[in-house]
C-alpha cells in the first residue's frame, strides 16, 4: 500500500503537479503551483516566438547597431577606428542641442495635455451618452483613414498664409493682411499633432470609462454626491489608467516626431528629430545622430516613467 | 405611523407598464419586503423610491415630504445594491466613509462613526482591507455599512443576499434582522426569495406583473393568501375548482367536485365571494391528511426530507397530483382527508 502511494506521488511529481488540499483556504493553493506556472510560461514564450523573432530583428538588433554606432567617430564616408564617448559629450554639452531637447519635451507635453483634455470629453460622451457607440468609435477614427503626411499637409493648407483661415477671415473683412502667426511655429506643431493623435487618446480613455460599473455611479449619487462630485471622486479616478495610458501613448511618439515640425514647425518649431534626421541624411554624421537618438530615447523613457510613477502615487494619495 | 407613502405610482419603459398604479404605506421602523418573481416591477419601484427612475404618474413621499422632484443625492434614502457596488479604488474604511465626507466632520468624529459602523456589521479591524480582498459576505457587509452610516430615513435593499451561498445567506438574514432592530431604521427589502421575505420582514407586499396583490404580515400571507398568485408564489398549494352553494350563519357550503360537498367556515373565503361564484379551494400540503376514508388516490412519488416527507398523490379525475406533506410514510393506495377549516376560498383567476 505504502509502495503504491509512493509510486502515485512520484507520478504526480513527474507530471509537474503538486497536491493541494481541496477547498483549502490557503491562498497559495489558489494561486496554483510553481511548476505549473513555469510550464505555462514556457508555452507562453513558445506562442510568442514569431513576435519575438520580429522584435529581435526589427527592434533589438537596430538598437544595438545604433548603440555601437554612437560610440564611433565619423571619418569621411566611414567610421574611425577605436571607441569614443565624444558624441555623448557633444550631445550633452552643446547648448543648442539642449534647447532642442527641451523644446521637444515642452511641445510634446503641451500636445499631450491638449490632446488628453480634448479627448476626455469625447470619450466620455461616447461611453456614457452615445446611443450608437460603434458608429461613433468608427467616426472618430475616420481621420486615420488618410495618411499621416496628408493630414499634416491639410493643416498646412488650413493654417497657411493663403490658407483656409486667412482667406476666410480676409473675405469676411475681419483682417486686412493674412495672419503670419498661424503657421511655422510651435503653435502649428501643437495643433497638428493634437489632431493627428486624437484617436490614440480617445480610445484608451473610452475603454477605461466604458469599464466603469454603472452601479458605482448610482451608489455615489445615492451616498450624496452631486454629478460633479461624483465625477471627481469616482469617474475620474477610475478612468485614470486610460488617461495615463493615453498620455504615454501620445507623449512618447510626439517627442520624436519629425514630419510635423519639419512641415509646419518653421525654425522656431524645430524638434530633436529634425536634428537627428539632419545628422543621418544631411551632414552624414551617423555617430552623432545615433547618440542624439539614444539620449532622446532615454530622456523620453525617464520622463514617461516618472510621469506614470507620480500619477500612481497621486492616485494613491487621493484615496 | 406612516413613514413612506407610495401613491398610485406607474412606470413604463416604452412598453407595457412595469409598475402599474401601485400604492403602498410603510411604517416608521418597519422591516418591509417587496416580494415577487423577477420582472414583476419590484426593483423598478425601489429605484423610483431611491430616485434613479422617475415615476410616469403618482407620488412618493418620505416622512411627509414629497420626493418626486428631489434628485437621488438629496433624498433621505440609501441603497444596498444587488451588485454591492463597492468602490474598487477605495479601501473598506473609505468606502464606508464615502457618504460622510460631505458632512465635514472632524477626523475623530468621522473615525468614530466609521469604526462604530464597522463594529455593527462585524468588520472590526478590516478598515484598511482593499476592496478586492473581500469575500462575498464581507462585501455585503461593507455595502450595508456604507448605506447605514448615513443614517437614512429609509434603507433600500435590492436583493442584498442574492449573491451569497445558502449557508451565508441564512447567517446574514439573522444578522440583517438584528441590525435593523438595533438601528431602528426603516428597511425596504426587494427579493424574489419568499423564505427571505417571510423570515425577515414585519410585512410583505407581493408583487405580480407590476401590481401589488397583497400586503400582509408573513403568517397572514401564508395562511390567508387573497388570490391564486400569492398562494402559488408563497410555498406550495393545492387548488380545486368549486362552486359556492350557500353562505349562511358563518359557514359556507360548496360543491367542490372531486372533494364532494364541503362545508367550511365562511371566514376562510376571500372577501367578495358570493353564492353561486365559481372559486378555487386551496389547501397547503401539510394540511392534507392521510386517513382511513376520504378521497382515494395512489402515491406517485415521495421525497424523504428528514422530519417530513413530500408525497405526490394521484387521484382519479385530476391531471396534476395532490401535494401532501407529512411525517408518516404510507405506500400504494391511500385515502386523503381535507380538513374544511384549513381550506381557503379564493376567487377563480378567470
Amino acid at each position: 500500500m505504502t509502495q503504491r502511494q509512493g509510486g502515485f506521488k512520484q507520478q504526480i511529481l513527474r507530471f509537474g503537479l503538486r497536491w493541494t488540499p481541496p477547498f483549502s483556504d490557503n491562498p497559495a493553493a489558489k494561486g496554483g503551483d510553481v511548476a505549473d506556472n513555469g510550464r505555462n510560461a514556457g508555452e507562453g514564450y513558445a506562442l510568442l516566438t514569431p513576435t519575438l523573432v520580429v522584435m529581435g530583428l526589427a527592434l533589438a538588433a537596430p538598437l544595438a547597431l545604433m548603440a555601437v554606432t554612437s560610440l564611433k567617430d565619423q571619418s569621411g564616408m566611414g567610421f574611425a577606428a577605436g571607441w569614443t564617448l565624444d558624441q555623448y559629450g557633444a550631445v550633452l554639452g552643446r547648448a543648442s542641442y539642449r534647447l532642442l531637447f527641451l523644446r521637444s519635451v515642452a511641445i510634446s507635453a503641451v500636445v499631450t495635455l491638449v490632446t488628453v483634455a480634448l479627448a476626455y470629453p469625447m470619450a466620455y460622451f461616447v461611453a456614457f451618452h452615445a446611443r450608437r457607440k460603434f458608429f461613433w468609435l468608427v467616426a472618430l477614427t475616420i481621420p486615420f483613414w488618410t495618411s499621416y503626411l496628408l493630414r499634416v499637409f491639410a493643416w498646412k493648407i488650413i493654417l497657411g498664409y493663403g490658407g483656409v483661415i486667412n482667406s476666410g477671415l480676409m473675405r469676411l473683412h475681419l483682417i486686412d493682411q493674412p495672419l503670419g502667426v498661424l503657421l511655422y511655429n510651435p503653435f502649428a506643431v501643437v495643433v497638428t499633432l493634437a489632431h493627428a493623435w486624437a484617436a490614440f487618446a480617445i480610445l484608451p480613455i473610452y475603454v477605461s470609462l466604458e469599464k466603469i460599473d454603472r452601479s458605482l455611479l448610482e451608489a455615489a449619487s445615492d451616498l450624496g454626491d452631486s454629478a460633479l462630485r461624483r465625477f471627481l471622486r469616482i469617474t475620474l479616478p477610475l478612468s485614470m489608467p486610460g488617461v495615463i495610458g493615453a498620455a504615454v501613448l501620445i507623449f512618447v511618439p510626439t517627442t520624436g516626431d519629425f514630419v510635423t515640425p519639419s512641415l509646419v514647425g518653421g525654425p522656431a518649431g524645430t524638434m530633436i528629430a529634425n536634428l537627428i534626421e539632419v545628422q543621418f541624411n544631411g551632414v552624414g554624421n551617423w555617430p552623432l545622430g545615433a547618440a542624439l537618438s539614444l539620449v532622446s530615447m532615454a530622456m523620453v523613457a525617464v520622463i514617461a516613467g516618472l510621469f506614470v510613477a507620480s500619477a500612481r502615487a497621486a492616485a494613491k494619495a487621493a484615496r | 405611523m406612516i413613514f413612506l407613502t407610495v401613491s398610485n405610482v406607474s412606470k413604463s419603459f416604452g412598453g407595457p407598464p412595469v409598475v402599474n398604479d401601485v400604492s403602498l404605506d410603510v411604517m416608521r421602523g418597519e422591516f418591509f419586503a417587496l416580494l415577487g418573481p423577477s420582472g414583476c416591477g419590484k426593483t423598478t419601484l425601489l429605484r423610483m423610491i431611491a430616485g434613479f427612475e422617475t415615476p410616469d404618474r403618482g407620488t412618493i413621499a418620505i416622512d411627509g415630504e414629497p420626493m418626486n422632484a428631489v434628485p437621488p443625492h438629496l433624498r433621505p434614502t440609501n441603497m444596498v445594491f444587488q451588485s454591492y457596488a463597492i468602490f474598487p479604488h477605495l479601501n473598506v474604511f473609505d468606502n464606508i466613509a464615502y457618504g460622510l465626507r460631505k458632512l465635514k466632520l472632524s477626523k475623530d468624529q468621522l473615525h468614530a462613526r466609521v469604526e462604530a459602523m464597522l463594529a455593527t456589521v462585524r468588520l472590526d479591524g478590516l478598515g484598511n482591507r482593499a476592496s478586492d480582498q473581500l469575500s462575498g459576505g464581507q462585501r455585503q457587509r461593507v455595502a450595508l455599512a456604507r448605506a447605514l452610516v448615513r443614517e437614512p430615513k429609509v434603507l433600500l435593499l435590492d436583493e442584498p443576499l442574492g449573491a451569497l451561498d445558502k449557508r451565508l445567506r441564512e447567517t446574514m438574514q439573522v444578522e440583517l434582522r438584528a441590525i435593523q432592530r438595533k438601528v431602528g431604521i426603516t428597511f425596504l427589502l426587494v427579493t424574489h426569495d419568499q423564505e427571505e421575505a417571510l423570515s425577515l420582514s414585519d410585512r410583505v407586499a407581493v408583487m405580480h406583473q407590476g401590481r401589488i396583490l397583497q400586503v400582509a404580515d408573513s403568517r397572514t400571507l401564508y395562511e390567508r393568501p387573497n388570490c391564486r398568485e400569492v398562494a402559488d408564489f408563497i410555498g406550495e398549494m393545492n387548488f380545486f375548482h368549486a362552486t359556492v352553494r350557500e353562505i349562511a350563519g358563518g359557514s359556507a357550503s360548496l360543491n367542490a367536485g372531486l372533494l364532494g360537498l364541503v362545508t367550511m367556515p365562511a371566514a376562510n373565503l376571500a372577501p367578495g365571494i358570493k353564492t353561486d361564484d365559481h372559486i378555487l379551494l386551496a389547501i397547503r400540503p401539510e394540511h392534507v391528511r392521510f386517513a382511513a376514508s376520504g378521497v382515494a388516490g395512489d402515491i406517485a412519488a415521495s421525497t424523504f426530507l428528514g422530519e417530513r416527507s413530500h408525497f405526490h398523490v394521484r387521484i382519479a379525475g385530476r391531471s396534476e397530483p395532490v401535494f401532501v406533506s407529512g411525517s408518516v410514510a404510507p405506500t400504494g393506495a391511500v385515502h386523503l382527508e381535507f380538513p374544511p377549516e384549513k381550506l381557503i376560498g379564493l376567487p377563480a383567476s378567470d
